[in-house]
């Protein structure tokens, strides 16, 4: 039960992620492989805020997320609108290029380097118990309990973003039908910079909360490969699919990691995706979708 | 500019289509030849690299490029030749019912090694068969990683992160795993692999590999059987990347599963990519560019003022700088621009810049679609 | 003699029955055409004969072999060829492959000897090549062998659509709207065409069509369908004066 609490925390992380993978295929159709280096970016920002600018952990985070917003805009419209409506394959190269040069800028940036950094944040790893002495040991850190509980809040926010407002409706059209959400009136091209932007702060929250349990360097977007499971998993479009997904995904790897030998836990993700594509090629919540002629 | 009148079906197959195919392809292979004469064994060291990454190129541009399968796993195939190549020229296979293991010649083992990465690349090819575009991706991707790890943990085999020794391969008194002799050696495989490919694609399979890139349904309707051909595709290029994989492993001459890891299968899919999707001339463009580009970062670090020249991060993010470009100015990479510079100087004065634009235009309603 | 035969054909999309209980039977050497108000069934009983489907009942039988299981590729040599109702021509080659590409199902060469390009592969080459070059002369594509398809205008796409499907030397061929998005004088070739694939190649001819004009030009028999069923079978002008044929195209 104490693995499956870790698992859940990890997962969340994973499920973050995903979630801004999710979001920017929804209404693009793109798959972000740099969605890792924008956490890293995310977390970067922040660390400069807290410690090199000395700002109040909240005040910092929070700057972090607004500026990321405004960096994920700015990605899409210097590297993604010229390709706007190429095949897949080319737009995902775009974000892999853009991966490249995210992962080598960071380290080019004075005060921030290949050195691994941490952030320290209000929230204690000390244990709390969660359940009487007398039925064994359950603990859950306060750091654990702010990953959990911000999943949460940006799920829902996220999901009722989607189904309930203009811009969310807009952006599901935009994805179905470019053309046809082009004459009836949506600037696909600014719904388009703005869902990155969204994406981008998510990867940021993600990235803080990330930051006391990995440690913040330029290769942390490594993390975001680990997230792609969560996404496939959960089957690519789907919110709630990201987080089932990524909470699968957090609880296999740490029960790999205690009951099987070590280098299951890192394959472990990867392993179950395998298995899950291969039983069901449309993940486990993604809709079967076939060309019609 | 040259007309050509055609009298028989023959002309279409012919791999020379005039006999300017003949005059340039022979100065080309001359040059190649008379290469080792000509430059110093640093030079050749490179060439025979760009030869070995060009034949790993061309296994994934078959792949990607004409059957429209990406894959973000072929460094897994490419590591597997290495691996097998090493382990069956050096410790050599060692099965329970022989008492001295069984070690090969290189002129047997590379082949094996090949056939050995094109097995894997169908095992891996039937189970993803119903997956398409980003889904497929990420299950060779997902593959990828599970080997790297096999790799790494496997140690009685390939010895894990300690590495393993590469023996050097003789016929006869003379070293086939350095120097002009190993230069041949790519060279002539490389030579091997672009024949069989120019074959494979001008034949009924690889026309089915390209009706299976555009259309997956009316392939089928035309009686392609799109489990046949896609998983015939996976082998292929997983063979002939294996193939380069051994190549590597005597270039290398010391394994570790570091070399093959995913920034590796990225690098395939770069080359692809920047050298021109969907061309055999652009595989080994692509591989030209994935190696001159260190090597002319190198030399600009002296003319560049050091602040900016000693960066640590400078080099790969030049390489995502320009493989942002080419995708934005040129979706058809180095080939394209080829292409492009060839006609101008075919039509001479009177190039239009337009001569181009229709398939722009025609992007641009695909792209709404 | 019949040539096709379809049996109490259905299938359900999630509880729709988009095709239900549909009989019918084409004659070898005739025209029979499937007419109906959009959403009737008729592209999915193309998509049931060449096997994108399942049937969810019924039986198909060609040639006194049931086709009702087969896989997908097996149908195109056993003699069945289709065109689609929004072109899916393969884009990125050359008019001369994708005709090349409808000869696949009688090409026989092994991986290995494509790899060596023997002299087999070679003969088979030119053969086929032969063949493709027919089916260029007889709907006049010679001007087009080598553009690639996505520089083509709409109009030639359809033909060579067509001439992909007459590659595979069918002896039925399904046709899906094959004058939709043509202007006038295009259908008029349409209609000449298919009445020479019928007349002088003796390919039975499926086709699915709105333009009545060339429906009753070219077809022998006509079969109405509304949603799913069938409303009326007949020649041309018994089911265009079949009342039943009138309520469901002008309603009440």
């Amino acid at each position: 039960m104490q693995l499956v609490i870790g698992g859940v925390s990890i997962g969340c992380i994973y499920a973050l992620v995903a979630l801004g993978f999710v979001l920017i295929y929804k209404a693009t159709e793109v798959v972000n492989f740099a969605q890792g280096e924008l956490m890293m970016l995310g977390a970067f920002l922040a660390y400069t805020f807290i410690f090199i600018l000395g700002w109040n952990y909240w005040i910092g985070a929070a700057a972090a997320i607004v500026c990321m917003f405004f960096a994920g805009n700015l990605v899409d419209r210097v590297f993604l609108r010229p390709v706007l409506g190429q095949p897949q394959f080319s737009i995902i190269m775009v974000t892999i290029g853009f991966g490249y040069m995210a992962r080598s800028g960071a380290t080019m940036v004075p005060g921030w380097g290949a050195e691994t950094y941490a952030i320290s944040t209000p929230f204690s790893s000390e244990g709390i118990q969660l359940v009487p002495e007398s039925m064994g040991s359950l603990v859950i850190s306060e750091t654990d309990i702010s990953v959990i509980v911000a999943t949460i809040i940006l799920c829902i926010v996220l999901y009722a973003f989607f189904t309930h407002t203009r811009l969310g409706v807009a952006m599901q059209a935009s994805s179905q039908n470019q053309l046809a959400a082009y004459y009836m009136g949506i600037p696909v091209k600014s719904v388009f910079s703005m869902i990155w932007g969204i994406s981008a702060a998510v990867a940021a929250a993600a990235g803080i909360l990330l930051a006391p349990t990995t440690l913040i360097d330029a290769n942390m977007g490594f993390i975001g490969l680990k997230a792609f499971p969560a996404a496939v998993l959960g089957g690519f479009g789907s919110i709630p699919g990201a987080v089932v997904g990524g909470l699968i995904i957090g609880i296999i790897e740490t029960l790999a990691g205690f009951y099987l030998p070590p280098g299951f836990k890192n394959v472990a993700a990867y392993v179950v995706l395998l298995i899950v594509l291969v039983v069901r090629p449309q993940g486990l919540f993604g809709q079967k979708t076939g060309k019609r002629v | 500019m040259r007309f050509l009148f055609k009298t028989d079906y023959n002309q279409d197959i012919r791999i020379a289509k005039h006999s300017g195919y003949y005059w340039s392809y022979g100065v080309l292979l001359l040059l190649v030849l008379a290469a080792p004469l000509l430059l110093d064994s640093y030079y050749i060291g490179q060439m025979t690299q760009l030869y070995i990454v060009a034949i790993a190129g061309l296994g994934l541009m078959l792949l990607a490029g004409y059957t429209g399968l990406v894959s973000l796993g072929h460094a897994a195939f490419f590591g597997i030749g290495a691996y097998t190549e090493a382990v069956l020229t050096g410790a050599g296979l060692q099965l329970p019912f022989m008492e001295e293991p069984l070690v090969f010649s290189f002129v047997v083992a590379m082949p094996l090694a090949a056939i050995f990465a094109g097995i894997a690349g169908v095992v891996i090819g039937i189970p993803v068969l119903r997956l398409t575009g980003i889904y497929l991706a990420i299950a060779t991707f997902a593959f990828a990683i599970v080997i790297e790890e096999v790799m790494s943990r496997w140690e009685s085999v390939t010895n894990g992160y300690t590495g393993l020794l590469v023996d050097s391969i003789y016929i006869g008194d003379i070293d086939f795993s350095s120097g002009e002799p190993f230069y041949f050696l790519c060279l002539g495989l490389l030579i091997l692999v672009i024949l069989f490919s120019i074959n494979l694609l001008r034949s009924p399979t690889g026309r089915a590999m390209m009706a299976i890139r555009d259309s997956e349904i009316s392939a089928q309707s035309m009686g392609v059987n799109l489990a046949r051909v896609k998983t015939t595709a996976f082998g292929i290029s997983a063979g002939i990347t294996g193939l380069a994989g051994a190549l590597f492993a005597h270039k290398l001459g010391f394994l570790s599963p570091e070399s093959f890891t995913v920034l590796q299968s990225l690098e395939f899919l770069v080359l692809v990519v920047v050298g021109g999707i969907g061309s055999i001339h652009g595989a080994i463009f692509g591989a030209m560019f994935v190696l001159a580009l260190p090597q002319a970062l190198a030399i600009a670090k002296d003319y560049v003022p050091p602040e900016i020249g000693e960066m640590p991060g400078i080099e790969p993010f030049i390489f995502g700088l320009i493989l942002v470009l080419v995708i934005i100015f040129e979706p058809y990479g180095i080939y394209g621009r080829w292409l492009k510079v060839k006609h101008y100087f075919q039509m001479f004065p009177i190039y239009k810049k337009a001569t181009f634009k229709r398939q722009k235009a025609y992007m641009k309603s695909e792209r709404l679609k | 003699m019949s040539l096709f035969k379809a049996e109490n054909l259905a299938i359900n999309f999630g509880g729709v029955k988009a095709v239900d209980g549909v009989n019918f039977e084409i004659n070898k050497g005739e025209c029979f055409t499937i007419i109906g108000p959009n959403g009737a069934g008729k592209t999915t009983i193309f998509n049931l004969i060449s096997r994108i489907y399942d049937s969810t009942e019924g039986t198909m039988t060609f040639d006194g072999q049931d086709i009702t299981r087969l896989p997908p590729h097996a149908i195109a040599s056993l003699g069945i060829a289709r065109t689609f109702q929004n072109i899916e021509l393969f884009e990125h080659a050359t008019v001369l492959q994708n005709l090349l590409v409808g000869r696949h199902c009688h090409s026989k060469t092994g991986l290995f000897s494509e790899l060596m390009f023997l002299p087999s592969v070679r003969k088979a080459e030119i053969a086929h090549r032969e063949k493709v070059e027919e089916v260029i002369d007889f709907l006049d594509l010679q001007h087009y062998r080598e553009s690639l398809i996505m520089n083509l205008p709409y109009g030639v796409r359809k033909v060579v659509e067509l001439g992909r499907a007459l590659c595979t030397e069918p002896r039925l061929i399904l046709l899906d709207e094959p004058s939709s998005g043509l202007n006038v004088e295009e259908t008029q070739d349409m209609s000449f065409w298919i009445d020479d694939i019928k007349k002088d190649l003796g390919i039975t001819v499926l086709m699915v069509e709105h333009d009545m004009g060339l429906v009753s030009e070219v077809s022998d028999q006509v079969l109405v369908l509304n949603y799913g069923r069938m409303l009326a079978h007949g020649s041309p002008q018994e089911v265009q004066r079949n009342p039943e044929v009138i309520k469901a195209y002008l309603g009440e």
